[in-house]
């Protein structure tokens, strides 16, 4: 097994600092001053989409309103993402401290911590430090109080206007978009809300100041990145890497020697083959991701890594909008026929279209994205889907 | 059913009586309960004044709040690839033949349900599952086979 | 003035006000861009997906009736990736759909279907997954049958439910692949709150929500010879059977569809409107009524306001949500029933019939009304009162199937004794209508005088506002009415069941006193009943609306207590109102349900 140095950064983990000092420094600052800072940084949003914080702070803080919102998205349900769990289970004062950092540039008075329901034992722990972390805000005189809401087992409450829906004891279907969060959020308020790394990061800024961070990771994707790690892989787990490598250099670190391909992002993220591993960055430069990575050597079948991600869109998709709800249906059972001989393989690329349209009219990313591992993994699998 | 009537209404009372404190009266519900019968999602409508199919709704759009009778320990192994690549087709095999249900199915002495979920974000230690609230992760047969039992002695 | 907005569409520029949608910048401009999930009437949903459109700088198609306009914005409603992606959602629609539209009873009226002929969809290109699917069927209840198999999940239904009625009986149920259109655990219709006002029968756009129809039924009492089919007509269908056999919405068929019927084969062709005007003489008197024995007799269990309870979708709603107000309603049961329970009676016995060989129909704008007629209490003459409830848009099929060119029959008379009618009768049809013409009464028999208003026309009660208030003032009192000398009559005029629960509330909550309650389960009144012609929206009915008063305003008689029948009937029959037989045959009670 060759062994690439892949360059491991301890920005998020690293235990020592004392988030109330954090706290009291940066609240010393202007709110410019710390808009300007992760402007600076480059840091982008954590959750997927890869919007840059700052900007969502600064547009929700130029709203006049009076009620604003910061939310930390911890819905984390992205097949082959764990980080935010160890996220909140190592380092839970860091992610109220990016809170309430964000809640004094945007002016909001409450926050709360949207947790997914298959992360409830983690309540007791996180409840507790968060009675200290309220403390500790008493002693420095400021206001602001998070909340801790539990999900229920639905993977689409992790998208932002679906997670307000929730929120407000509705059913999780995302809302059209615009108006934005920014605008109007969880109860119609302007609202930020940021993936619990993404909160942590913008914490670490405060802390260090934008260089430590921008100086790591390349132009379109800067600074470090918690990845997910699982498959066949000797070394499952959770990392924090350096932005910009390839899919080739990762795989040298964390493959098993016979890596076929590697899914970058999760279900809803795109399957690189071994033949286009030299060639592709891992950021949004090439294939983003919310830091899940999934390794399958060749001993893996596509069509059954295919087949397991469509049953999880088919059933996780709230299932409102057409596109999604039928396209997946019709996905997962086309390529049933296919290979059962139902329909002749020429069929596929009548679903890719279909995959195609789905990217583009599905009312949300769920279903804007079942087409990227559709694609990436019918186009470079073709025989597996097949034979 | 008038202990689901208190529960309810103790539950309503705790987390108030608006539409956002819905989710979290059904789950007070379900974790008393391990699952939200229809007297139940009756008197909650009545509390927060909206319509029962609203309750109902809103229950079925999340997994975890089943609507139908579950066991004292619900029982979800997580199918998703990671999991399922470690073997955890063996898995669900070895609890079906220890408790002799399937996938779906409930104890006659209601005391397991075994279920299947998504990915439950423990993908480098898979095999996962949850027992309730907890979980369960690296499992082997014999893993799976000491924690039922631990819990058939509960 | 609001900020403007100019963009192009298809190249064409435009200018609309901030907040247009692009769906509606493109009707400006008459360019249509195809819907489902839309509603005129409710709230936007935008997850059909149908209605997208390419938009200049976005990767994505976004759907046109939910998104804002903005400031330079180009659109394109017609290339290939439109046409691909909306022809993609339709054949999706279908793959999920049961498509057996030659055996549908909406063949021909489904948007759905409509959608697919005008994208060629030759053969379906997906996976057929209506046998993957445990679609349910609900034809218990006796007014609305829900087909799930035929249902595209657009949501108006639930909207519809939600918003302009305040019911919620239809939810949004499960999620993926498993959503599914609900009511509470998936109980029958009729065991749920549902009022059967059949408002979301009005706006599905398939065959999934439809009336339950008895054209079988009736067709065989009309060629049973042994039978003597008397047919009564309530007055919002004169003003919208049109529709439904190709005129402009507002026409006045009153006279086409009194021959139409004929030409069916009914042996009576009555009017509903002779009962509407005897309930303004029961349901004014039992207000004043109760309005002396509250002033005069003091007597504290008196229960002000009455409320109207000609609406049976009203009803039932009361009866589920505020069943301590039962008491508040009038006890007159509706025009429909009063008819029902008449025809068996009165009318047998001057026409010498045998009750049990009439068989009595109406035809309703309301599928409330199925359910109404079905009601226990609805026996008073020792049958069923009214045998089958046919909705406006069954008496338009009937004469389809019977070949009449409708447009081509002439004009005639309802048959005489209770067939006549006064204009008072006629905007029972329209919201503020039986306010309208019970002061129109009242005030006479209190005062001697006409409602001091212009040609009789109570404006502040008409209108489309959801609730409104008005009062007047009683002044010149005769003997018999002293007491009500200088009273301000306080009305509410309220139509929709979300508008309705507003006026309850404040009325249980002292915010609001009243007198009288005008209440109607549908928006607009019956006009805009669940049974009358689809589609429906704010500028249909208004066409409606203005027919209705525009036949009252050319009638000789104006007025409940001037119909000549009405006279003749208490002079024969009833004697007086609230008398012995009317209570008998005309009044009835209600019973407390469920909340939940
Ligand atoms: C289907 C779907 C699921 C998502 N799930 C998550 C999630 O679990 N956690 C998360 O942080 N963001 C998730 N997102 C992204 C959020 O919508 C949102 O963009 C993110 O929370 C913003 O935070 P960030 O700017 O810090 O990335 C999801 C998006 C979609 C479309
Ligand atoms: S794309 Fe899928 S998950 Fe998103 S709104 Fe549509 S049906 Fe729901
Ligand atoms: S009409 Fe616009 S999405 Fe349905």
């Amino acid at each position: 097994m060759s062994y690439s140095n892949l360059k491991r950064v301890d920005l998020i983990f690293d235990q020592d600092c004392n988030p109330k000092e954090i706290i009291k420094n940066t609240f010393a600052k202007t709110n410019d001053q710390i808009v300007n800072e992760l402007l600076e940084s480059g840091l982008k949003g954590r959750g997927g989409a890869g919007f840059p914080t700052a900007l969502k702070w600064k547009y929700t803080a130029e709203q006049p309103d009076p009620d604003k919102y910061i939310i930390c998205n911890a819905d984390e349900g992205e097949p082959g993402t764990f980080k935010d769990r160890e996220i909140l289970f190592k380092v839970p004062q860091k992610v109220f401290g990016g809170m309430v950092v964000c809640a004094k540039v945007i002016g909001a008075r409450e926050g709360f911590l949207y947790l997914r329901g298959e992360y409830r034992f983690l309540l007791p722990e996180l409840e507790s430090q968060l009675a200290k972390f309220h403390a500790d805000l008493k002693d420095l005189k400021i206001d602001f109080n998070i909340k801790i809401v539990m999900g229920s087992g639905a993977y689409i409450c992790g998208e932002e206007s679906a997670l307000f829906e929730s929120m407000e004891g509705h059913r999780g279907e995302p809302r059209n978009k615009p108006p934005y969060p920014t605008i109007s959020g969880f109860r119609s308020k302007p609202t930020v809300i940021n993936n619990v790394e993404t909160l942590v990061y913008a914490f670490m800024i405060c802390m260090h100041g934008a260089r430590k961070f921008k100086d790591l990771g390349t132009a379109d994707s800067r600074g470090s990145k918690v990845f997910s790690i699982s498959g066949d892989t000797p070394k499952a787990g959770i990392y924090e890497l350096e932005l910009g490598m390839t899919v080739e250099q990762f795989v040298d670190d964390f493959g098993d020697g016979d890596t076929k391909a590697v899914q970058v992002g999760g279900a809803s993220g795109f399957c690189v083959p071994r033949k286009k591993f030299k060639e592709t960055i891992i950021g949004f430069e090439g294939v983003p991701t919310g830091g899940s990575m999934m390794i399958f050597n060749s001993s893996r079948s596509m069509y059954n890594v295919l087949h397991n991600y469509l049953e999880f869109f088919e059933e996780e998709s709230c299932g409102q909008c057409t596109p999604c709800r039928v396209g997946c249906q019709q996905l997962i059972k086309g390529i049933e026929a296919v290979k059962k001989g139902q329909r002749h393989a020429n069929y596929l690329e009548h679903l890719q279209k279909l995959a195609q349209t789905m990217k583009i009219t599905a009312k949300c990313g769920l279903g804007q994205s079942v087409a990227n591992s559709f694609f990436s993994i019918v186009e470079n699998f073709k025989e597996e889907m097949i034979y | 059913m008038p202990e689901i009537k208190e529960l309810v209404k103790n539950l309503a009372g705790k987390h108030g009586r608006t539409r956002e404190s819905l989710i979290p009266i059904l789950q007070g519900v379900i974790h008393e309960e391990r699952y939200i019968s229809d007297e139940a999602m009756t008197e909650i409508a009545r509390e927060l004044d909206i319509s029962a199919a609203q309750v109902y709704g809103t229950a079925t759009f999340y997994s975890f709040l089943d609507t139908q009778p579950r066991g004292k320990y619900v029982i979800r192994v997580c199918r998703t690839i990671s999991c399922a690549m470690k073997g955890k087709n063996l898995l669900t095999q070895e609890i079906e033949d220890m408790l002799k249900i399937k996938i779906g199915e409930t104890t006659q002495n209601k005391k397991f349900s075994l279920l299947e979920t998504n990915c439950l974000g423990w993908c480098h230690k898979g095999p996962a599952m949850l027992v309730n609230d907890d979980a369960y992760t690296d499992l082997t047969s014999e893993k799976v086979r000491e924690i039922i039992s631990d819990y058939m002695k509960k | 003035m609001s900020k403007k907005i100019n963009l192009k569409i298809d190249g064409i520029s435009v200018t609309v006000d901030e907040g247009t949608t692009i769906l509606q910048a493109a009707k400006q401009l008459n360019i249509h861009i195809p819907t489902l999930c839309y509603h005129d009437d409710l709230c936007i949903a935008g997850n059909c997906r149908v209605c997208v459109v390419e938009m200049k700088g976005s990767r994505t198609l976004p759907a046109s009736c939910a998104m804002p306009t903005s400031e330079g914005m180009e659109i394109m409603t017609n290339t290939l990736k439109v046409r691909t992606a909306r022809k993609h959602i339709i054949d999706l629609l279908l793959s999920e759909h049961n498509a057996k539209c030659t055996t549908c009873y909406k063949n021909g009226k489904c948007e759905l279907q409509e959608l697919a002929s005008e994208s060629k969809i030759s053969t379906e290109s997906f996976i057929d997954l209506v046998p993957h699917k445990n679609y349910q069927m609900d034809a218990y209840s006796p007014s609305i049958i829900k087909d799930d198999s035929k249902c595209i999940r657009c949501q108006r239904c639930v909207r519809t439910c939600e918003e302009l009625q305040h019911v919620s009986a239809l939810s949004v149920a499960y999620k993926g692949d498993k959503m599914k259109i609900s009511t509470f655990f998936e109980n029958p219709m009729f065991e749920v709150v549902c009022t059967n006002c059949g408002q979301c029968v009005n706006r599905c756009p398939t065959g999934a929500l439809v009336e339950r129809n008895y054209l079988d039924e009736v067709w065989a009492a009309i060629y049973n010879p042994d039978k003597h089919v008397v047919v009564q007509t309530a007055p919002a269908v004169r003003v919208a059977l049109g529709e439904d056999l190709g005129l402009e919405s507002g026409s006045i068929v009153t006279g086409k569809m009194v021959t139409a019927l004929r030409r069916l084969g009914f042996d009576s062709v009555l009017d509903t409107d002779f009962t509407a005007d005897l309930t303004i003489m029961e349901e004014g008197f039992e207000l004043l009524t109760r309005l002396k024995k509250a002033l005069v007799d003091k007597d504290s269990s008196v229960k002000l306001p009455m409320a109207t309870s000609c609406s049976p979708g009203w009803i039932k709603f009361i009866e589920h949500t505020y069943p301590e107000y039962l008491g508040n309603l009038s006890t007159c049961k509706s025009p429909q029933q009063m008819f029902g329970a008449l025809a068996k009676t009165y009318y047998a016995q001057k026409r010498n019939i045998d009750p049990s060989k009439i068989v009595s129909i109406s035809i309703m704008p309301c599928t409330a009304k199925k359910f109404e007629a079905d009601r226990p209490e609805m026996r008073s003459s020792g049958y069923k009162d009214v045998d089958f409830v046919l909705t406006t848009r069954e008496l338009a099929i009937m004469i389809k199937q019977a070949g009449l060119d409708f447009s081509a029959l002439e004009e005639s008379h309802y048959d005489s004794f209770m067939g006549a009618s006064t204009g008072a009768a006629v905007i029972f049809g329209a919201t503020g209508g039986v306010m309208e013409a019970a002061l129109r009464t009242a005030y006479e028999v209190v005062t001697g005088r006409e409602v001091p208003f212009n040609g009789l026309n109570i404006t502040p009660v008409r209108g489309m506002d959801g609730v409104r208030e008005a009062s007047v003032k009683i002044e010149g009192t005769t003997a018999d009415w002293k007491f009500l000398e200088g009273a301000e009559l306080k009305c509410v005029v309220a139509h929709g069941l979300t508008n309705a629960k507003k006026v309850m509330d404040n009325v249980r909550d002292g915010k609001a006193s009243y007198h009288f309650m005008e209440i109607m389960a549908c928006p607009g009144g019956c006009i805009g009943g669940g049974g009358q012609p689809i589609p429906t929206n704010a500028e249909i009915r208004r066409k409606r609306t203005e027919a209705i008063f525009a036949e009252d305003s050319g009638m000789k008689i104006r007025k409940s207590h001037e119909n000549p029948e009405v006279i003749a009937i208490y002079k024969e029959f009833l004697e007086k109102p609230l008398g012995h037989k009317s209570h008998e045959l005309l009044h009835t009670h209600y019973k407390e349900r469920a909340r939940h």
